[in-house]
């Protein structure tokens, strides 16, 4: 048996059949925008950071979303988006060999020099 | 311009950018999608902004007057301009008051309603009153995003799917009657910019622009539809019963 239930709000007299704010319980199934992922560059000079994903319909309604989601608190001055499905990620299986031969080789690391104070940042 | 009238005029445009504002906040939690819900709350917000910008420099002038007979509660401030004017005390054009409907209808609204305050402020940032000038300079970098983020969505709306086409043509058939109104008492050069822009926007949705008809108007009388009142209802309620509460 299913159920539908139309929840009305303030501002939706008259309007149900319009669909406003409709939040029925009908499960269709709906099809979703793809996945973008967003990087965003805070200041002139720094890099662009993965900030978060987001969905959109396309590029351009991916950089507004992000524009929206992600530097409405002035976090930004450039936006990247890629969508998702062209990122190609490590598998974490290969975790062990990829990443642990680093761990004992503590000579790659500039650790054994001695730096003047005024040196800063690094 | 009267003082009178100029602060009318101030009303004007902050009435239009609160109620506007309001209608976009009435889909915080409600949007179709939680990054476009995220997209017109922070539209609902640039308003909210403006309307402040635009009640603070009225409440300013009226009290520099300091005369009963404006009709204003003295002293005045941004809140008692907002929270203490009943309908037929409000100035904003009919387009704004009108209910959200569904998405079609809210952005279409909001693409015929920001492309006029667009090419509006971007008039009066040549203002000599420089308070109003630089005003209408901070919201037109709202604006503009406004008039694209909007200007988009009446384009994949239209050139989208036969449902979402058959949705933005009955936005386009409700909302007509009330765009004529936007242009009155301003140069014709805003309303030939409108059109072009229309034009052009409808051209890429595959849209048609409708025939010239009646225009509704009223709004800057005082001259509301049914719709302001309820918006005052829930707007005014808490002031109203519990006067200069706060936060």
């Amino acid at each position: 048996m299913s159920y539908s239930i139309i929840k009305l709000y303030y501002g939706d007299y008259g309007e149900a059949k319009n669909g406003a704010a409709d939040i029925s319980t009908n499960n269709t199934p709906k099809e979703e925008w793809p996945l973008w992922e967003i990087f965003i560059r805070s200041k002139q000079g720094l890099d662009h950071k993965h900030a978060g994903s987001l969905h959109a319909a396309d590029a351009a309604m991916a950089i507004e979303n992000a524009r929206d989601v992600y530097t409405r608190r002035m976090e930004g001055v450039s936006i990247w988006a890629v969508e998702s499905k062209y990122i190609h990620a490590s598998v974490p299986e290969e975790a062990g060999s990829l990443y642990d031969p680093a761990n004992d080789k503590a000579y790659r690391h500039p650790t054994f020099y001695d730096l003047p104070d005024e040196v800063k940042y690094m | 311009m009267t003082t009178l009238n100029k602060i009318n005029y101030l009303l004007h445009l902050a009435d239009n950018a609160l109620i506007i504002g309001h209608r976009c906040s009435e889909w915080c939690g409600h949007g179709p999608v939680l990054e476009q819900d995220i997209a017109i709350s922070n539209i609902a917000l640039d308003y909210i902004g403006q309307a402040r910008n635009f009640y603070q420099y009225a409440a300013e002038i009226i009290n520099s007057e300091n005369d009963p007979s404006l009709g204003f509660v003295l002293p005045a401030t941004e809140d008692s301009l907002a929270y203490l004017r009943d309908t037929p005390d409000f100035k904003n054009n009919l387009i704004v008051e009108l209910p959200n409907g569904d998405w079609a209808v809210t952005t279409l609204r909001l693409f015929l309603f920001s492309t006029y305050q667009f090419y509006l402020y971007n008039q009066l940032v040549n203002d000599a009153d420089t308070q109003l000038s630089a005003i209408a300079e901070k919201s037109l970098k709202e604006v503009t995003y406004h008039l694209r983020w909007s200007g988009d969505w009446v384009i994949r709306l239209g050139d989208g799917t036969e449902e979402s086409k058959l949705k933005i043509e009955k936005a386009i058939e409700y909302l007509w009657p009330y765009t004529g109104e936007m242009f009155i008492n301003n140069d014709d050069s805003i309303s030939s910019d409108w059109n072009k822009k229309l034009s052009s926007i409808f051209h890429d949705a595959t849209l048609t622009i409708p025939a010239k008809s009646w225009m509704q108007e009223g709004g800057l009388k005082g001259i509301h539809t049914e719709h302001l009142g309820y918006i005052l209802a829930e707007m005014q309620y808490l002031q109203r019963a519990y006067p200069n509460s706060e936060w």
